[in-house]
């Protein structure tokens, strides 16, 4: 069975995040941009089903700007197989949008015979959690969200999902995406060996143009802003005060 | 003229820094508390950097290392040094003089050493032979056909973790123009040889938890087998391979110096007195300014001396001057850090005061700053003749 990871190339989750002046956006110029971390933990995932033996390769799939292909490396450091970077924009600020990632990845789901995809639950850049979901809906898949846990028992998954108030195991039918969450695993740091293999492993570069996808992006940013920032806190001498404080503010 | 980091380079890089965050930093306020680093732990540090292929990656894989190059090596180095030395003593890297083990010694010292089998220790301090390294007095004389050595060296890092030692000793004395001089021959010491004791040694203001023992040897009786290099060649494996360990210090300084000036960045933005964040005064921000174009300036000249030795281009000088620059830079910016923390950066609270204190060993350890300026000056001075 192959593995299809898809990965993109986000700011990183250390770095404190600017709002452009013109409330357009994040400003991402000369800032560290490092692998969506969600997307790492299906990286590593792959990697885990490939050395109990249940996958046999693990393909991982970066779209998006040119850059991307050092996430790419990172991904084929930490054990894939090989790379495809579909080069789907020039400029490190357009972000692609869900549904064209999802269509481009169908694409290459079906050039690849893929029978598993492994995908981060969201992306830590814009939280849209909908590239899973509309990949599952193109192929005609089945979906498994938010896994905290996964098996492949034959033609089925067996995944435990992270839901409000507990967990929930499901059993899909195989071919499926999964989505995953933090807890899923802790992802491996890249070996030295295999950081100095992943250059030799195959990177082949396309554009979204190949597989025929329109990449113009069909929604609007409005405005973004930076969060309210936090009032400063009131340290108290003991107990009762607390008590009196919260109290005075109605919150007890 | 190219000055990015390739991609592997890049992971490199992302790999240590990972490690030094997620591995080190949690256990570094235990082992500042304690002097101590608990004996597990050491070898769970040691067990995951074997695991990941980074153990002893400065030797060359014909032995069982990586072979990083110099300048791939020097990036370890600098983001190992944002974490505590007691700690990253176990991302082990041992002596690159090992190199000069010949035929069993290879099997004995040199293999399980890069296996992370056995840990060692360099000895060339002594309590009368600091800077003046050829004037120390621990010798060895000729008896039978062994060597008996006597004599004591101090300030031996990791000694207490080592199992064997590189020893300096003195093996005779030639007469020349210039007066006597001695000549050095270099030992491998196991840990329990008769004869030899390793005892604890003082407490140090910096790198809490990297201890210094003492060495003595009374009448420790050393077969041939021993000699590290050439008998008399100590000076000659000395220059051949321990260079490249003043390069280390410098780039611990870039390392540390950066980990430090985050925390000065962040501080300036936060902190609020007269009704505005402390960055805001000129007095302030002028300090930022500074401290990064001094660590830049470090960063480059460390990378450009290191990537000169994989040019086999002359380097002493220019290790001289980023040992020296590196070192210098890192006193200042930690103080500089401390200064703008005001009194909450003398306060443990922190790492800050942590940082300042381990700084100041950086000047005097692997040749003072004096002998660094010494040796830049010589190189430009001697062919001119003054
Ligand atoms: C914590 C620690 C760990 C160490 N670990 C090791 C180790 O593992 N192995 C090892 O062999 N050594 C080790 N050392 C020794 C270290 O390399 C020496 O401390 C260093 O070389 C300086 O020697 P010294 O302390 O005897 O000072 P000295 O040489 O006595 O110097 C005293 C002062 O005189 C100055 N001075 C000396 N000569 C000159 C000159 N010609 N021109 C101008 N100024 C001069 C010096 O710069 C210094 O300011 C360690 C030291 C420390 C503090």
């Amino acid at each position: 069975m192959k593995v299809l990871v898809p990965v993109k190339r986000v700011i990183d989750y250390n770095v404190k995040v600017r709002v452009k002046s013109d409330g357009s956006g994040v400003d991402l110029a000369n800032v560290k941009m490092s692998m969506n971390p969600f997307d790492e933990i299906a990286v590593e995932e792959a990697i885990r089903l490939k050395e109990a033996g249940t996958a046999d390769e693990v393909i991982a799939v970066s779209i998006g700007v040119k850059q991307a292909q050092e996430t790419l490396r990172t991904a084929l450091a930490m054990g894939a197989d090989r790379a495809i970077l579909v080069v789907a924009a020039d400029d490190v600020h357009q972000d692609i949008e869900p549904l064209a990632v999802a269509k481009i990845l169908a694409k290459v789901v079906e050039e690849e015979g893929a029978g598993l995809v492994l995908a981060g639950k969201q992306a830590i850049d814009n939280d849209m959690n909908a590239t899973g979901q509309m990949l599952s809906a193109l192929l005609g898949w089945s979906q498994a969200t938010f896994a905290s846990d996964l098996k492949i028992e034959g033609e089925h998954a067996v995944v435990t999902r992270e839901v409000d108030g507990g967990l929930q195991t499901i059993k899909v039918k195989m071919p499926a995406i999964v989505t995953v969450d933090l807890r899923l695993n802790e992802p491996r740091y890249a070996s030295l060996p295999n950081i100095m293999k992943a250059k030799k492993k195959p990177l082949d570069e396309k554009t979204a143009a190949d597989y025929g996808i329109d990449v113009s992006p069909r929604l609007e940013v409005v405005k973004t802003s930076e969060p309210e920032t936090r009032q400063a806190g009131e340290i108290v001498p003991d107990v009762d005060t607390l008590v009196a404080k919260l109290k005075e503010k109605g919150i007890i | 003229m190219q000055f990015g980091l390739t991609d592997e380079q890049q992971m490199i890089v992302s790999t240590v820094r990972s490690f030094v965050e997620k591995e080190i930093y949690p256990y570094e306020a235990e082992v500042e508390r304690t002097g101590e680093v608990p004996e597990e732990l050491g070898q769970e540090i040691k067990r995951k950097t074997i695991e990941l292929g980074f153990y002893a990656c400065n030797f060359p894989e014909e032995v069982g290392g990586a072979g990083l190059s110099h300048l791939d090596f020097t990036l370890v180095e600098r983001e190992l040094g944002r974490g505590s030395m007691a700690l990253t003593h176990f991302f082990g890297r041992p002596q690159n003089i090992l190199m000069a083990c010949k035929d069993e010694q290879r099997d004995r010292y040199l293999l399980p050493a890069v296996r992370g089998e056995r840990m060692d220790a360099l000895a060339m301090t002594e309590p009368d032979a600091g800077s003046d390294v050829r004037g120390m007095k621990c010798q060895a004389v000729r008896d039978g056909g062994d060597w008996v050595i006597n004599g004591s060296k101090h300030f031996i890092s990791g000694a207490e973790h080592a199992d064997f030692f590189i020893v300096f000793v003195a093996t005779g004395v030639d007469e020349t123009p210039k007066g006597p001089k001695k000549r050095i021959t270099s030992f491998l010491v196991d840990r329990g040889t008769p004869g030899f004791e390793v005892r604890e040694g003082y407490r140090s203001v910096s790198h809490r938890g990297y201890k210094n023992c003492i060495l003595y040897f009374d009448n420790c009786r050393l077969p041939d087998a021993q000699v590290l290099g050439a008998v008399d060649g100590g000076f000659d494996v000395m220059n051949e391979w321990l260079y490249a360990t003043r390069l280390t210090v410098a780039a611990f300084s870039v390392g540390r110096a950066r980990r430090c000036f985050d925390y000065a960045l962040a501080y300036s933005a936060e902190r609020k007195q007269f009704g505005q964040a402390i960055g805001k005064f000129q007095g302030v921000s002028f300090q930022v300014a500074d401290m990064i174009t001094e660590i830049d300036a470090a960063d480059w000249l460390t990378l450009s001396a290191a990537w000169r030795l994989d040019q086999d281009l002359p380097s002493n000088r220019e290790i001289a001057s980023a040992k020296l620059y590196a070192t210098e830079m890192l006193a200042r910016v930690t103080d500089t850090t401390l200064q703008i923390y005001g009194g909450m950066g003398l306060m443990d609270d922190f790492p800050i005061e942590r940082f300042w204190r381990d700084a100041r060993v950086e000047r005097i350890w692997d040749g003072t700053s004096e002998i660094q300026r010494h040796i830049i000056s010589r190189d430009l001075l001697r062919p001119l003749g003054a």
